[in-house]
């Protein structure tokens, strides 16, 4: 009898932990899982991950400035009059980034951030509207967080030289 | 004039007919071109064929393409996925006119590239004018995209669910497959250029000479009715990258757009990325009062 219970917790031990290995997925309004691939998250600066490498021997500093010797290179155009570095960065644990009600995720998860503001955005990017998707119609897809393509720092788009325009179809024949 | 002379006279008038017809025959087969089999010259409706003989085709190409263009050459048959009517959907308000889906297309589905063959154009329009056609632009050259004051409207073939070029067609070179598309058997086509007339989308184009694709950027992953090169005088127009949708990819301008403005997937699945905009975005067609039903939908 012993024995029993005692496989029937372990059985259950071994389901949550494969529980908790599963990687988040993200669902669709249809609550259809689909086979989405995250794809490689967006490169930091180099050098510049794990921010804790330098940040862990610094005293942390909670009072709101603009930043002068080190990440001057950032410029935030990102409703800059009333949000800094740690509405997003956490002040403590300097490799995650934070939640509005505090809670702690992962670079990998921005998109969780990104939806506290843009909810309807987050909407259809969860249903493949909004955002890219690459690789198969009817099966494996790979999406992209927000930050592939918008600079968090700094959203809108940059514009960029177009390619070129067609031939004249006049072209040899004047 | 003697007897003799006469059955001579119309011995040589007989030798020459003769002789023009045999010459005429060969002319015409000479005039072909020179890579233009028996086989080929023959070739019948590719739709009309049973498999056995699609195949043999399909071997005759792969021999061909692959001795032309020095590299391995597939080209595919494959019949439509059942349960599939592909519908796609652009973004008007997140195109930013970069045309980098206009020189994928040409790379993917091997376009002519002198003289040049563009399945994709990028119209600009004025924001004050909302779509009009009339006052777009297709060759705008500009330092930066996008303008201010301007938006973007690609228009390729809009796969009609009601096509009239396949209509006019003379010869039933061009149809619409079971899966929504709307293919040319290059080889049936005989260039009469009806269906470019009957087309009010401007989405098909005329091969005026033979296809110039360099050997280094020819795609050999091609489809009978898709991106395998085509003739000299044959029409030509955009397929959704049939040789790739078939296998479950998303076409290449989808691939390709670096703002996500195009949407490519199943009409027929409920759970469709493409059916989630037609039910909650707000969605045009082009030139709707033509009924032609296309199967592209802009939205925004």
């Amino acid at each position: 009898m012993v024995t029993t219970q005692k496989n029937i917790f372990i059985f259950f031990m071994v389901l949550i932990s494969a529980l908790l290995l599963i990687p988040d997925t993200i669902y669709g309004d249809n609550g259809k899982k689909e086979a989405l691939i995250q794809a490689p998250p967006p490169p930091f600066s180099e050098d510049i991950f794990p921010c804790t490498e330098c940040h862990s021997e610094m005293e942390p500093n909670p009072e709101r400035r603009v930043l002068e010797d080190m990440h001057d290179d950032i410029i935030l155009k990102h409703d800059e009059k009333n949000r800094w570095c740690l509405d997003c960065h956490d002040l403590k644990n300097r490799d995650k980034l934070h939640l509005a009600n505090g809670k702690l995720i992962d670079f990998t998860e921005s998109y969780k951030l990104c939806g506290q503001c843009h909810g309807p955005k987050l909407r259809e990017w969860k249903n493949g509207v909004h955002g890219k998707r690459t690789g198969y119609w009817n099966g494996k897809k790979k999406y992209l967080l927000c930050a592939h393509c918008h600079n968090p720092h700094s959203p809108k788009f940059k514009k960029m030289k177009p390619d070129p325009a067609p031939d004249d179809p006049m072209k040899g024949r004047k | 004039m003697s007897n003799n002379k006469i059955k001579e006279k119309k011995e040589s008038r007989r030798t020459f007919l003769k002789k023009t017809a045999l010459a005429s025959t060969f002319a015409t087969l000479a005039a072909c071109g020179s890579d233009t089999s028996w086989d080929e010259f023959f070739q019948k409706n590719f739709k009309t064929l049973e498999n056995d003989d699609k195949n043999k085709i399909i071997e005759r190409l792969e021999k061909k393409y692959t001795e032309k263009y020095g590299k391995k050459f597939t080209v595919s048959g494959k019949d439509p996925i059942d349960d599939t009517l592909f519908g796609y959907g652009l973004d008007i308000s997140r195109c930013i006119g970069c045309r980098k889906c206009v020189y994928a297309c040409v790379e993917e589905n091997n376009q002519s590239r002198d003289p040049q063959i563009h399945w994709i154009t990028v119209l600009e329009m004025a924001k004050d004018k909302g779509v009009d056609l009339f006052h777009s632009n297709s060759d705008y050259d500009r330092e930066l995209v996008p303008d201010d004051d301007h938006f973007y409207f690609p228009v390729a073939c809009q796969q009609c669910e009601n096509p009239p070029c396949t209509k006019v067609c003379p010869v039933e070179a061009t149809w619409k497959e079971k899966d929504g598309i709307v293919v040319v058997d290059y080889n049936w086509c005989i260039g009469c250029r009806l269906c470019m007339a009957a087309c009010p989308y401007g989405a098909r184009h005329f091969n005026w000479s033979e296809p110039d694709i360099p050997k280094d950027e020819v795609n050999p992953e091609t489809h009978y009715y898709g991106n395998r090169p085509r003739y000299k005088g044959v029409v030509e127009k955009c397929t959704f990258c049939v040789q790739r949708v078939r296998e479950g990819l998303y076409p290449s301008c989808v691939e390709i757009c670096p703002v996500g403005a195009r949407k490519f997937g199943n009409l027929l699945d409920p759970d469709s990325e493409i059916r989630y905009i037609l039910k909650h975005k707000r969605v045009l067609v082009l030139k709707e009062e033509l009924n032609t039903q296309p199967k592209f939908y802009y939205f925004y």
